[in-house]
């Protein structure tokens, strides 16, 4: 049922958090070397949507399919060894790891590839500058490229981001997904949940909109006018 | 029609319930006049342990204060007892309120103390404080030190001329502490602090942020089931006529078992002690004679049971069946929307809380 | 003189208390857990030592080798099949099921041994003593616990800060749920915490039951000590808890000297007085 380039896809896929129901019937896909973003309001499921695909929060079975493989229910760590990587919303850094410990941190998993502590180095050289600081330390930005750096090092074929540019001033923002445009430009799929519409807008292959846990919009930038994505976004 | 939104405290099966208490409690109100004394024995001892059950709940269950400390009230109070009928003649009735009063005052420093410790933390500081208590009191040669004490004659034979009044009159004392104590923890449960108490059980810091003082809650409830606790341990200790370090703050008797009493019951639920405790005497009966495996298989069915049932017998049946012995929640009855609707009462339960 | 000896007792008992604590204050440290049934692991340990220095006749240090690997399967066992699953934000389960744990182990191990005291056998290694200036004499025994509680502080720390497990440790600690998001099996690690935990508490085990009698019924003091020592020494520092053992240590053969009933009632005193004038010990990391 996979068509020769989809990496990922969910069917249908609904989440729960206890007695509450966030994502409803969820139907997306992303092609390999792909960047999708998705955008939406606070609370309308996009994040919930990366925690479904990454096992944080539990889905069927028969809901995500990853390289043609059913991956939902699986918990993260095992997703992880298969492929897909997080940077989590609001960082989430080991307040009690150094910069180089947080980085190597993340290749627990022991995926081949071409991510390691040099390779990251190379990408944010003020990095290697504090690797022994500790990451809670360093300001808003640096700990951004931190935790990408952390995603990166397990080597995932599919990048999950989570709210990047939340806390941080547009100045650091542009320059980070600059650097993920280089990273990504290697082979590495990348799914953006962003609040920043033009951002999203301007860094992304498609976009989903997602309103109340569903999705009510889907197709590419520059076949998407503002007017469309405003009535799907706020939903008048 | 518009009725207006009805909010209900009891339900068909409380009152029902509250109907066959009242009639028990006069069954046990004339039980000298029908029981035997070793039947009457037992009934105290029965009314002890619902009664330190009710308020380690009270304490940990609804308030969220793990204490594994509370041997040491109840072993406090009974030393208060002798002290106070040995010492100064006090009458021994009066003197297991005043017991009670003694364990309350010492609660003070002591939660002073060990309110800086948290978590399980906190509760292994309750345990050794009640070490500390017990020590101590192993060193007072005045009350039989480490051998401990019996009650003198004279002290006995204040109680009451006879035997059969002194049996009936600590039988009545123990069903008058019993009832105060389950009357009293309704009524906070049923109260605005009763609400507080779960606030604070279920999230400390959201509990604050609507302006529950945790600190001075906590305190106060930790300072009522010390004074409680010490009054039943005077009770237990005067009805054995004997008192010694090892028994009056033994950890099995008065933690182990009152916790899981507490824990089958059901925690966090009024009836848990209730059923808890009928449970526990009736193991004990057809299991006793089996020494230390009866002890096993209570730690046994206590990890079982947290693992499998952590809401208890009481919290199992109460979500199957919607059963609520004692009217704590508030329903809320939405009014009929049409006739054709049945009744849509929608259930507000005041005792569940979101996720975080 | 009689003074520093007794100081001096009480410093190398640190060492033996240290160790006590060390596992629980790594368990803490890792997931928050408080296994109130800590004690009577230690009793447990010395108890399997028994068994295996009267069948194989070998020295109880030797019998190491066999009580170490069992306490620390024993202990992957525990956190996978029980503990793990009372972890979250409500810390009842954990006491709960920790006391139930505690009443069953403490019972199993009298109905198999009953309540006699006993001693492991150590040969001269009880009595062998260095001999000090100043007429004063220190027992070979105390030395080599307090040493081993070193070496074994010693490695906690190069495990916890210098190799990649140690790093997966403080990452569960600091965030459970970002933790999984490295591939960390957070089960997995909790059970190979407990593992350790339980190592280190058979080492302590062993040097208990060789130093003095013991039954089942005194590991719930041992817990005490521990759990003292921790709580003086500060949260989250491992020297500390050392530290915290010392203190104690020297609180009670100070206690004792007075009047041996008074021995562990000083230790007690000593903590609350600690507990009340500074609460968050002498070197307090954890928040």
């Amino acid at each position: 049922m996979q068509s020769n380039g989809t990496l990922l896809e969910t069917r249908g896929l609904a989440a729960f958090y206890g007695d509450f129901q966030a994502l409803f019937d969820i139907d997306f896909r992303i092609e390999r070397n792909e960047t999708v973003a998705i955008i939406g309001s606070n609370g309308a499921g996009k994040s919930t949507l990366l925690k479904s695909i990454i096992g944080l929060v539990r889905a069927k079975a028969e809901a995500i399919y990853f390289n043609g493989k059913a991956i939902g229910g699986n918990p993260a760590y095992r997703i992880v060894a298969q492929g897909i990587s997080m940077v989590p919303e609001g960082r989430r850094l080991f307040p009690s790891l150094s910069v180089e410990e947080n980085l190597s941190i993340g290749a627990y998993s022991k995926r081949q590839g071409p991510w390691n502590l040099e390779a990251i180095y190379a990408v944010f050289p003020m990095l290697k500058e504090k690797r022994n600081v500790a990451a809670t330390a360093l300001s808003g930005g640096q700990q951004q490229m931190v935790a990408i750096g952390r995603a990166l090092m397990a080597n995932p074929r599919l990048l999950l981001c989570d709210e990047i540019s939340l806390g941080l001033a547009p100045v650091i923002v542009k320059e980070i997904y600059a650097q993920l445009e280089r990273i990504t430009a290697n082979g590495t799929t990348l799914i953006v949940v962003e609040q920043d519409i033009k951002q999203a807008m301007a860094v992304s292959d498609r976009v989903y909109c997602v309103r109340e846990g569903r999705v009510v919009l889907e197709g590419r930038p520059p076949d998407l006018g503002r007017e469309e994505i405003t009535k799907a976004y706020f939903g008048m | 029609m518009n009725e207006a939104v009805q909010i209900e405290r009891s339900t068909r099966i409380s009152r029902l319930f509250a109907a066959f208490g009242l009639l028990l409690l006069l069954f046990l109100i004339i039980a000298p006049f029908y029981l035997g004394r070793s039947e009457l024995y037992l009934l105290v001892e029965i009314f002890s342990y619902l009664a330190l059950a009710s308020l380690w709940n009270l304490l940990a269950g609804y308030t969220g204060l793990a204490s594994v400390g509370q041997q040491g009230f109840v072993g406090l109070g009974g030393y208060s007892l002798f002290a106070l009928t040995i010492f100064f003649r006090m009458p021994p009735i009066v003197a297991v309120l005043a017991a009670g009063l003694i364990a309350a005052l010492l609660a003070v420093p002591t939660a002073w103390i060990i309110f800086r410790l948290k978590g399980a933390y906190f509760a292994i500081g309750t345990w050794v404080v009640a070490e500390v208590y017990r020590l101590i009191f192993a060193q007072v040669s005045a009350l039989g030190a480490g051998s401990g004490t019996s009650l003198p004659t004279q002290v006995v034979q204040s109680i009451a001329p006879t035997r059969v009044a002194r049996d009936n009159l600590i039988y009545w004392t123990g069903l008058g502490l019993v009832v105060t104590v389950l009357a009293v923890t309704y009524l906070i449960l049923r109260s605005r602090w009763g609400l507080a108490l779960t606030a604070i059980r279920d999230s400390e810091s959201a509990a604050e942020s609507v302006g529950v003082d945790n600190y001075r809650t906590k305190f106060l409830i930790y300072f009522l089931t010390a004074g409680a606790t010490g009054s039943v341990g005077a009770l237990i200790s005067m009805q054995k006529l004997r008192i010694s370090p090892e028994a009056a703050f033994s950890l099995n008797d008065w933690t182990a078992f009152v916790i899981f009493i507490v824990v089958i019951g059901g925690i966090g639920r009024m009836e848990g002690p209730l059923i808890g405790t009928i449970v526990f005497f009736l193991l004990r009966g057809f299991l006793a004679d089996l020494g230390p495996w009866y002890l096993m298989l209570l730690g046994a069915f206590a990890i079982l049971i947290t693992l499998t049932m952590p809401k208890g017998i009481a919290g199992s049946l109460a979500e199957r069946f919607d059963l609520d012995l004692f009217p704590l929640r508030r329903r809320v009855r939405l009014p009929k929307l049409n006739s054709k609707d049945s009744t849509h009462s929608g259930l507000v339960d005041d005792s569940s809380v979101l996720p975080t | 003189m009689d003074l520093v000896a007794t100081m001096l007792d009480g410093i190398l008992l640190g060492g033996l208390y240290a160790l006590f604590a060390s596992g629980l204050s790594l368990i803490f440290g890792v997931m928050r857990l408080v296994n109130t049934a800590h004690g009577d692991l230690i009793v447990l340990s010395a108890f399997i030592a028994l068994v295996v220095t009267d069948r194989l006749g070998v020295h109880p240090l030797v019998s190491l080798v066999l009580v170490v690997p069992l306490m620390a399967l024993l202990g992957y066992g525990l956190q996978r099949g029980i503990f793990n699953r009372t972890l979250g934000s409500d810390i009842l389960p954990s006491v709960l099921v920790s006391f139930g744990l505690t009443v069953l182990l403490q019972n199993a191990l009298l109905q198999i041994f009953s309540a006699d005291s006993r001693r492991l056998q150590a040969g001269n290694l009880e009595t062998l003593h260095i001999d000090l200036p100043g007429g004063m004499a220190v027992g070979v025994l105390p030395c080599l616990m307090f040493i081993v509680a070193l070496v074994v502080i010693g490695g906690l720390q190069l495990l916890l800060y210098h190799t990649e497990l140690g790093c997966a440790f403080r990452s569960v600690s600091d965030d459970q749920e970002t933790a999984q998001l490295m591939g960390i099996n957070n089960a997995h690690l909790f059970g190979l915490a407990m593992a350790l935990s339980l190592a280190i508490v058979s080492v302590a085990g062993v040097f208990l039951g060789i130093r003095t009698n013991f039954d089942p019924s005194i590991g719930p003091t041992r817990l005490i000590f521990a759990f003292e020592a921790i709580i003086i020494g500060g949260l989250g520092d491992l020297w500390g808890t050392l530290v915290g053992g010392v203190i104690l240590g020297v609180a009670q053969t100070l206690g004792g000297r007075i009047n041996p009933g008074y021995q562990i009632l000083a230790g007690h005193l000593v903590f609350l007085a600690i507990l009340t004038l500074r609460p968050q010990g002498f070197f307090a990391k954890l928040r």
